[in-house]
């Protein structure tokens, strides 16, 4: 019992200090309330947005209760779990990678160039490596994958480290180079010879990932979950990790403190970057066996809000992943029987993000334990706020 | 009231100031309690602030002058207690309101925008109208140039304003809008002699005019030569409040003595300590041998300046084992370039630097702290410490992934808290726990936590930059005992522009000026009209262009 809660309070508070309220007491105590602080944050955002989206769906003239029902229905019961979790596989290698590099304050918004860039590659190479066996070629496609994840954000990782050159922008032109460069690999030198749609050669099935036994889960989930626990072990318990906290926390001591800090910024984005081609790799080696131009499932824009959610920890953005893949597979089918596009999934994300901004705003006034966000980010989003909320305090005085 | 929209009141209200006379107390703090977690920051305290007057708020760092003064600008709010300004209980909500109410704040650091001009500035304060009133503003300008009796060029950008300027244009700032109220945190911390004396000017125009006028700090000196009324805090308390009578009746001595009797109370035992608190502490100087190993030495070293910051040029230096370079000058002539180019933050682009005899000025900064070289930076907030991160990390930051804290790579929790303990208790810092967030202690406390890291494990030669500026009476004391130390077998160089300072803890004093030595002077009588001739002489060549401090005032 205690060591599950002293789990989830690190999971909660990782690195960071405990956070300083009166009355604290035991050290028990204040792990039972920060445990209950990150569950207020976490999933009260999710639950907020469930029931908004309920209201929505009345407005719209469906039943809500339905609609959640075939959620569950098609995204958990009969079998239909394993289709979520092998959903949730790209998700949450996609979302460690993104938590390894936010942590030290680098947004790589670059994921769905990484992430094409290497699906297009594996199919490229897959057909080649067909002699091979099926352990060997399955280890080069996914570092096939990852190296092309990790290519790809070597010039913005340069760049910000010799220039300090903004990598949202930088990573973000990337992605639309990459996005370019995967359709001309798929249409052009990738493209199968036998048909006229423009796509690539399918991996033949006994050369993709193999399925657990009994069950139809490919590995690459088991791959992810582990991948999760090492970046967990990672960031929390190494040297490594802490640099990447301090550099994240405060560059300038990071340098002071004799972090090799243009080094360690262009690791994090190497490492970034494979940890999204591995996604690839899971994905295409796991589920669809070839790549369709055109085709971008953009997971990376869907994963970020449960990212924050879980507060940068790559343990406790398992089950947010889950979530949102039971959530997305289930409301694929379910929002075609309530005839609604699937692009109310975005709804719900958005409202999500929607309410963890509410909260965030509540909780700096209510002290609800730490914070989603980066000390550096949460400074320059809350500016705007702080004079906001001081404007409308003053003209309450001038008006009494 | 005083919520108009600025240009209609732009010109009446400089005006304004010349005539008041009311007897009605400006403000009144009328039994202030502020706690925070494990700190009662304000305990009943009790002020009133009387138009005319400038109020001394003096006390040690975390007495609580800040806090009670951020309620006053309306940053915080009281738990108890009420606040009257002009006779009337208010509310004061936001800082906003504080300004509403015609109370305006100068802080410690500078809120300006370096890339604008200095009336941008001010009319960043009027963004609520739709079209700026860039004509009004500069008359308004004008108008309170003339109050303050100072020269402020409109145009100029507030970067290129040396400190004092641009503490009267952030004083501008804070009575664009019709204070009656200034308050000044710190004000003095920054500023060279002349700027002080400049500013002893401005409040006396400030008060002549009718105003209200806050002055913080801990320097008992500013207080006694500046304050018409001394209130003193300690521990979140008032201890003791000196009025105008007292004042004129007493020397400054006897002031001086009263004044640190009541910050520091009965922890002081004897008068001799008093004594020594108030005259700062006479180092225990040893002539050092003649044959002492050279600890560090800088050949011919170059390197670049930042920005408006200059670089070094040709710094040839020695220090010995057992001894204490000082290293005296302006602010902004190549301090930081200096101490970087030794703690190894900054590469040399010439020459050589030379530790215990061996080069290292192609080692990182990591082999040079694991050899020895150690750097206490000025920069404490922003670089000295992670606030976010516990103390205990904090005191180790420094050898992340070095034996015993890290192991096969993993962290060692225990060893790091067991060491961390060790260190608060050897250095006496006072932290709610070694768990508490660096940032939540004060800078007294800050301070000795990044002298606990630097001159544990192994330090041999010891770098200081500003190493009291900004600390209370009792820690500089202590710091400054700390260096001394140092010359038991060890060395520290001293980079400061404090010149008492430096004629209290060295035993050489190097003149740095516009990024080069300019003369060396040995310590003892007559050294401080010697270092003061070097600081000055170089510049009075005036062949180049002036160092930015002294070229804002010419």
């Amino acid at each position: 019992m205690t060591e599950s809660l002293s789990l989830a309070a690190e999971a909660a508070g990782v690195l960071d200090a405990q956070p300083d309220r009166p009355g604290g007491g035991s050290p028990r105590s204040r792990r039972v309330n920060a445990l209950r602080d990150a569950m207020m944050r976490s999933l009260v955002p999710v639950l907020l947005a469930l029931v908004a989206g309920g209201v929505l769906l009345l407005v719209l003239g469906d039943n809500p209760f339905a609609f959640y029902g075939n959620i569950w229905q098609y995204g958990i019961s009969q079998g239909s779990w394993e289709d979520s979790a092998m959903r949730a596989a790209p998700l949450l290698l996609i979302a460690v990678g993104l938590i390894v590099v936010f942590r030290a304050n680098i947004w790589n918004l670059g994921y769905d160039g990484q992430f094409l860039l290497g699906a297009a590659l594996i199919t490229g190479v897959a057909p080649h490596l067909e002699r091979l066996p099926n352990a060997l070629s399955l280890v080069i496609l996914f570092a096939v994958a990852m190296a092309a994840g990790g290519a790809w954000t070597i010039i913005p990782a340069l760049l910000k480290a010799r220039y300090q050159t903004n990598e949202i922008i930088t990573t973000l032109m990337m992605s639309f180079i990459g996005i370019g460069v995967a359709n001309i690999l798929v249409k052009g030198p990738f493209q199968d010879p036998t048909v006229n749609i423009p796509q690539t050669r399918v991996i033949p099935f006994d050369h993709m990932l193999p399925p657990i036994p009994g069950t139809r889960i490919h590995a690459g989930v088991l791959v992810a979950l582990g991948v999760a626990l090492l970046a967990h072990y990672v960031l929390t318990r190494t040297s490594f990790g802490l640099r990447l906290h301090v550099l994240g926390a405060n560059p300038r001591a990071a340098a002071h403190m004799g972090v090799d800090v243009r080094g360690l910024i262009v690791r994090a984005f190497l490492i970034s970057g494979a940890l999204v081609g591995a996604a690839a790799a899971a994905d295409i080696l796991g589920v669809w066996g070839y790549v369709r131009a055109n085709w971008n499932p953009a997971y990376g824009d869907t994963v970020i809000p449960f990212v924050f959610l879980a507060r940068l920890n790559p343990l406790a953005v398992i089950p947010f992943i889950i979530f949102f893949a039971v959530l997305s597979t289930g409301g694929d089918l379910a929002a075609a029987q309530a005839n609604l596009s699937t692009d109310f999934l975005l709804v719900l994300v958005a409202l999500i993000l929607l309410f963890m901004t509410v909260i965030e705003f509540l909780g700096r006034r209510r002290d609800l334990g730490g914070s989603y966000l980066t000390p550096g980010l949460r400074a320059a989003l809350r500016q705007p706020l702080v004079r906001r909320r001081a404007g409308a305090a003053s003209s309450n005085e001038a008006s009494r | 009231m005083n919520d108009q929209p600025v240009p209609q009141s732009a010109r009446s209200e400089p005006a304004e100031l010349a005539a008041a006379s009311d007897q009605t107390p400006a403000v009144e703090l009328l039994g202030i309690g502020k706690s925070f977690p494990g700190v009662v920051a304000n305990d009943d305290i009790s002020l009133v602030l009387r138009r005319g007057e400038v109020h001394c708020l003096l006390g040690e760092n975390g007495a609580g002058k800040s806090t009670l003064m951020a309620i006053l600008a309306g940053m915080q709010q009281p738990d108890s207690g009420r606040i009257r300004v002009a006779g009337e209980d208010v509310r004061i909500s936001s800082p906003r309101a504080a300004l509403a109410l015609g109370i305006g704040t100068v802080y410690q650091h500078s809120t300006l925008i370096g890339a604008l001009s200095v009336i941008e500035n001010l009319l960043l304060g009027d963004s609520r109208a739709l079209r700026l009133d860039v004509a009004g503003a500069r008359q308004r300008l004008a108008e309170f140039s003339a109050i303050l009796g100072v020269q402020v060029d409109p145009d100029t950008r507030a970067r290129d304003l040396a400190l004092g300027g641009q503490q009267q244009v952030e004083i501008i700032k804070a009575l664009w809008r019709g204070s009656r109220v200034l308050i000044l945190d710190e004000p003095t911390s920054m500023l060279t002699p002349q700027a002080v004396h400049e500013l002893q000017s401005v409040l006396e125009r400030l008060t002549q005019h009718g105003l209200a006028v806050v002055f913080i700090t801990h320097k008992l000196h500013e207080a006694v030569a500046l304050g018409d009324r001394i209130s003193v805090l300690r521990a979140g308390r008032l201890t003791g409040a000196i009025d105008r009578e007292q004042i004129k009746a007493s020397t400054p001595e006897q002031l001086e003595a009263a004044i640190v009797r009541l910050m520091f109370g009965d922890a002081l035992d004897t008068d001799e300590e008093i004594a020594e608190l108030q005259l700062g502490v006479e180092g225990h100087r040893r002539t050092r041998q003649a044959d002492a190993e050279v600890a560090l030495s800088l050949e011919h070293a170059h390197a670049r300046g930042d920005g408006s910051q200059p670089g070094i040029e040709d710094v040839s230096l020695t220090l010995h084992l057992g001894e204490v370079l000082g290293i005296a000058g302006v602010d902004g002539n190549g301090q930081r370039a200096l101490a970087e180019v030794i703690s190894g933050q900054r590469r040399l682009t010439h020459g050589e630097i030379r530790f215990l005899g061996a080069p290292v000025g192609s080692l990182s900064i990591a082999a040079r702290e694991k050899l020895g070289l150690r750097y206490v930076t000025d920069d404490r907030l922003g670089e000295g410490i992670v606030g976010a991160m516990p103390v205990s990390l904090n005191l180790v930051l420094k050898r992340i992934g070095q034996a015993p804290y890290w192991r096969h790579g993993r962290i060692r929790r225990d060893a790091i808290d067991r060491d961390a303990r060790a260190l608060v208790e050897r250095f006496d810092i006072r932290t709610p726990g070694i768990h508490a967030r660096a940032a939540t202690l004060s800078g007294g406390n800050i301070q000795k936590v990044l002298l606990a890291r630097e001159l544990s494990f192994d330090a041999k030669v010891v770098a200081f930059h500003k190493p009291t500026y900004g600390l209370d009476v009792r820690t500089t004391r202590t710091v400054r005992r700390m260096i001394g130390e140092l010359r038991n077998g060890r060395a520290a160089l001293v980079i400061s522009t404090d010149l008492d300072e430096l004629l209290e803890v060295s035993d050489r004093i190097a003149v740095l000026s516009r990024g080069r030595i300019v003369g060396e002077v040995e310590n003892g009588p007559g050294a401080a009209e010697q270092v003061g001739r070097l600081m000055i002489s170089d510049v009075s060549l005036g062949a180049a262009p002036l160092p930015e401090p002294l070229a804002g005032r010419v």
